[in-house]
């Protein structure tokens, strides 16, 4: 937040006699100071570098692919984030992802659920198994991950067993406009994805709920002495990334028009979530994260994977890509806070 | 809600508590009183139940037998939140602070000033500051995370966060431990800053009672769950203390070298 202005501001004024630093290179250290910077930088280099390979890059269409690639896997990093903060993982939400759309269907379809209605209680019945998830997780104190392999399964198992494996169409009384509204319009996702990236971003910097999962994932002994309730934050936080899943999962299905089964890939868009939150700066050891990285992230790999395409490296080297960026960006988070760490202000 | 009683009153009193974990008797019977500003060292070896009693009068564990008294009238302590508000404040031997957090959040961790929704970052940063200077400590900002500060600033950080959440009874678990000279000076200086406020009454714990004896008006000592000592600090020394955790140490070696019922050897308590 306003952490940029405050740490220049504090850079003493260079004794009289010496030549003072300069108003750039001040902002410049402030810069590097946030943990986005160095995704920024990334993604900033690699639409360069793609706009020069590839005229096709920069048009609208290649950008509208772009946004509808990041969007998604940004909307639940914002969510992801929050629960890796905590210091746990979920692993359930691309499959609450290909179970929302479904459920709007059919509410809508078998039972004359009417169609907004229908998308408010599927996003219910996600923070419901968000609920789920956490309430294994602090009461039963399962490990996060074995908790959502499980709740993963059992959703997808859902998934298939309602749908006959079959996928449906979009309920017939979505108008043009909730059609458009939700997804199937050209910039529709990044709205929404800038949305709600921006309110979780505050959430987690500005408020005390973004406060108290910090001070959870960072010392959960010393937050509960504090009298914070860390069960009720982490099923909070479980909940939010679910429900965030489910609208994710709504959106997609608008945009490419049907409800799929496969949407979300079973645990496919929850593992880019995932990475696009480590790329962009969050450890997964609890105590520090940040949304506006985890979306730059998702941007990372959505300009990676549409540029490759368009300067016709095949698909399959993306993972290898993908997987050097997953460990060079988590080596470098770990040297960069040891740096902050030993106090360079 | 009970208020503190008057001058000279008392801030706590504690009878005949006990706790057990299992199978292992924690507390066997605790008796302890803390009047009013005053300042009192609970030493005990380890094991003796030092930190069971302090989480117990911090509302983190509940006791099983006993009953708690401040400022006169009888309460049951369901949480560390309802401590709180009866003005018991502790400061733990972790220090509940989080590396991650700046020290102005740390000072406000779970009672934030809000402008609903945000937090109010800004009137934080100036209260905390100015606070840190009232008490006399001496940090580099009040924006660095936690994780950059010396083990004595962190320990005055986490007494001035409870001084400033209105603790009328401070606890304070080994706030020496781990700690040079010149930072554990810096500790008890703090205490005796609040002594003279008068208003603030103190329980030190501490297993090395060399240092805190100073600051200190009454000694308690704590062995096997139960107080078997209470004397002001004028009519004590460090020797005679040494000597009781040594006699109680020897006491039990002898009782397990030569079986048998000893006239003032307690049933060690695992530990």
């Amino acid at each position: 937040m306003s952490d940029t202005v405050d740490v220049a501001a504090r850079v003493e004024p260079a004794p009289a006699g010496r030549p003072s630093r300069g108003l750039p290179r001040r902002v410049g250290e402030a810069f590097l100071r946030r943990r986005e910077a160095s995704v920024l930088v990334v993604a900033v280099a690699l639409g360069i570098y793609f706009a020069s390979a590839s005229e096709a890059f920069l048009t609208k269409d290649n950008l509208v692919n772009i946004a509808q690639a990041t969007a998604p896997v940004a909307i639940i990093a914002a969510g992801m984030v929050l629960v890796l903060v905590n210091g746990e993982i979920d692993l359930s939400v691309a499959a609450v992802f290909a179970l929302a759309p479904f459920n709007m269907h059919y509410l809508v379809d078998y039972h004359g659920v009417p169609i907004l209605l229908a998308i408010v209680l599927a996003l219910a019945i996600s923070a419901l198994i968000g609920f789920i998830n956490g309430f294994i997780t602090v009461v039963f104190r399962v490990p996060s991950f074995v908790t959502t392999l499980g709740t993963a399964n059992i959703v997808i198992g859902i998934v298939l067993v309602t749908s006959h494996a079959y996928p449906a169409p979009i309920p017939e009384a979505a108008t043009e406009t909730i059609r458009k509204v939700f997804g199937d319009s050209d910039w529709a996702h990044l709205i929404w994805c800038l949305l709600i990236v921006a309110g979780f971003h505050m959430l987690l910097t500005s408020t005390r709920w973004g406060l108290h999962t910090i001070a959870v994932g960072g010392n959960p002994l010393g937050a509960t002495e504090a009298g914070i309730r860390a069960g009720r934050i982490k099923i909070g936080n479980f909940m939010m990334v679910a429900t965030l899943g489910g609208f994710a999962g709504i959106l997609d299905a608008f945009r490419i028009n049907t409800i799929d089964p496969n949407l979300g890939g079973g645990f496919g868009i929850m593992f880019t979530a995932v990475s696009a939150a480590v790329i962009g700066g969050t450890a997964l050891a609890g105590g520090s994260g940040t949304v506006i990285g985890a979306f730059l992230g998702a941007l990372v790999l959505a300009e990676l994977q549409d540029g490759m395409n368009l300067i016709g490296i095949s698909a399959n080297p993306y993972f290898i890509i993908l997987g050097v960026a997953i460990l060079v960006s988590m080596i470098a988070n770990v040297y960069l806070s040891r740096l902050r760490r030993a106090g360079r202000t | 809600m009970a208020t503190l009683g008057g001058p000279g009153g008392q801030a706590l009193r504690v009878e005949h508590v006990a706790k057990r974990f299992g199978g292992v008797t924690a507390l066997a019977d605790v008796n302890l009183r803390l009047d009013r500003g005053e300042v009192l060292g609970l030493i005990g070896d380890n094991g003796a139940g030092k930190s069971t009693l302090i989480k117990i009068i911090c509302g983190f564990h509940q006791p099983d037998a006993g009953r708690i008294f401040v400022g006169g009238e009888e309460v049951v302590l369901k949480s560390v939140d309802h401590a709180r508000t009866l003005g018991i404040g502790t400061v733990y031997q972790d220090l509940a602070l989080v590396n991650e957090l700046s020290v102005y959040h740390n000072m406000f961790l779970n009672r934030e000033l809000v402008h609903w929704p945000l937090l109010s970052n800004r009137r934080m940063r100036r209260l905390a500051r100015q606070h840190l200077e009232d008490m006399g400590v001496n940090i580099p900002s009040v924006e660095d995370e936690v994780a950059k500060l010396s083990g004595g600033q962190r320990q005055a950080i986490a007494v001035a966060r409870s001084v400033y959440s209105d603790a009328r009874i401070l606890l304070l678990d080994e706030p020496l431990a781990a700690m040079g000279a010149k930072e554990g000076a810096l500790i008890l200086d703090l205490v005796r800053d609040l002594k003279a406020r008068g208003d603030v009454s103190v329980i030190i714990i501490a297993h090395n009672y060399g240092q805190i004896l100073e600051v200190c008006d009454r000694i308690n000592l704590l062995q096997h769950g139960t107080i078997t000592f209470d004397k002001p600090t004028s009519q004590t020394s460090v020797q005679e203390l040494t000597d009781l955790v040594v006699a109680e140490y020897r006491a039990a070696r002898t009782a397990k070298l030569r079986p048998g019922p000893s006239s003032n050897a307690r049933p060690a308590p695992g530990s």
